[in-house]
């Protein structure tokens, strides 16, 4: 036989286990609920409050083979690396278009990040605040990237002329791919050094018929 | 010690007389002319891939037996870094054509964007030469010699009718090459309006391009004879 006393504690404890277990599912489908309308308002997108200024594209041409200024009106953020990877964003959407002069897929994700550090070497008396851009690109760009000696050197080019175009303290830009060290663009374009801000300006006209 | 004395004032006399019968010199050979022709890619590097669907490999290897064949027959010494489809490192290539002592070297590549040919030549700041150049940067020297065989290649291309741009870039492989040298680039031939008039696999454009080129070194030869 059961004494009684055990047979009313075991009632309590049943009881109170149930009453708990009914609070713990409310309490979590609370969270839950709290967590889908958390993620609701989160920002996906930075917000476009920054304001709208000129920037300077280099933008490349495969028929010709030149670089040619345009200046676009585009959001810029201050921050000078997001803002460095705005504008080369910019360049490259240009170029992901149907109709652009120097067709390459990928468009404004292609660039990761952009870093500006100080220039590598010895300090230059004349530019003493230098300054060395990195620029990561996204592996599907580079994967993508039509292959040839011409548009991989215009890829390249157009990059650090843009750069330089607005920031003209950048004097060197190396680049990464996926945050590391690559040897060529697309089978062409070495991508192991530093390319100089001043090669971007192509030495030669493109010579027509 | 007198038999040394002796037999050394016979050598001397004997050494005088041959020096003193020796023939006269023979008219100075017509310096030798040679042309390197590098098939860029090749092996596991296909390089890119063409409309046709040919990789550049194959493509920049048919250039190059064609080049060759047609200076072949101009009486032009032609050495080439690859005659199959063989995978050779930049590093290879640079001494192939420095071994030649060649007086032009040409690296052939493809590419389906752009249009024409594409001329270029390192971007190397020209230096004077030096008996120790820096092997990633013995091109240095050549720069000049470069341009100028550029200048007369861009000519030859353009009196036969094809669209050529001309500039420098970093071309590893090339730049370590002890002659004038020029990567020369095959797009497909637009117009003006970028209406494609030739596709790269164009067997009468392949030869109107490779016609320009051998007379471009031909011309080049009679220019390096000159000097
Ligand atoms: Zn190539």
């Amino acid at each position: 036989m059961i004494p009684r006393h055990q047979k009313v504690i075991f009632s309590v404890l049943l009881a109170a286990s149930l009453v708990m277990a009914v609070v713990l599912w409310q309490l979590r489908d609370r969270a839950h609920q709290r967590l889908i309308a958390g993620e609701d308002s989160a920002p996906t997108n930075a917000p476009l409050v920054a304001p709208a200024e000129q920037a300077t594209l280099l933008v490349a041409n495969d028929a010709d083979n030149t670089l040619l200024a345009q200046t676009h009106s585009l959001p810029l953020p201050a921050d000078p690396g997001a803002r460095a990877r705005a504008i080369l964003g910019k360049l490259l959407d240009l170029y992901s278009t149907p109709d652009s002069s120097h067709p390459a897929p990928g468009g404004g994700n292609a660039v990761s990040q952009v870093y500006l550090l100080p220039a590598l070497g010895e300090k230059d008396p004349l530019h003493p605040d230098a300054e060395l851009a990195v620029v990561n690109l996204t592996g599907a760009f580079v994967s993508s990237h039509p292959s040839g000696l011409e548009t991989e050197t215009l890829t390249v080019l157009s990059i650090c002329g843009t750069l330089h175009a607005n920031f003209p303290r950048v004097t060197q830009v190396r680049f990464l791919v996926d945050g590391i060290e690559r040897h060529t663009l697309a089978g062409h374009a070495d991508l192991t050094r530093t390319y100089l801000a001043t090669e971007a300006v192509p030495t030669a006209e493109g010579a027509h018929q | 010690m007198r038999w040394t004395s002796w037999i050394a004032a016979v050598l001397l006399a004997a050494g005088m007389t041959a020096s003193a019968q020796a023939p006269p010199a023979p008219p100075a050979p017509q310096p030798r002319f040679v042309v390197v022709l590098d098939a860029a890619h090749g092996g596991d590097d296909y390089g890119g891939r063409l409309a046709s669907g040919q990789p550049e490999k194959a493509y920049t290897l048919t250039m190059s037996v064609r080049l060759r064949s047609q200076l072949g027959v101009r009486g032009v010494q032609v050495i080439t870094t690859r005659e199959q489809d063989t995978g050779i490192d930049l590093n290879h290539r640079a001494e192939i054509a420095n071994h030649a002592n060649a007086q032009a070297c040409i690296s052939l590549h493809a590419s389906e964007s752009g249009s024409g040919v594409h001329l270029f030549v390192s971007s190397l700041y020209p230096m004077q030469p030096s008996r120790f150049a820096p092997w990633k940067t013995a091109q240095a020297a050549w720069v000049t010699r470069s341009l100028a065989l550029a200048g007369v290649l861009n000519s030859a291309l353009l009196h036969a009718g094809v669209t050529v741009t001309l500039s420098r870039s970093s071309l590893p492989g090339v730049d370590s090459m002890a002659c004038p040298a020029v990567a020369v680039e095959m797009a497909p031939d637009r117009d003006a309006s970028l209406k494609t008039t030739a596709d790269l696999d164009n067997a009468g454009y392949q030869s109107r391009v490779a016609g320009a080129l051998a007379a471009a070194l031909l011309e080049w030869q009679t220019e390096a004879h000159a000097q």
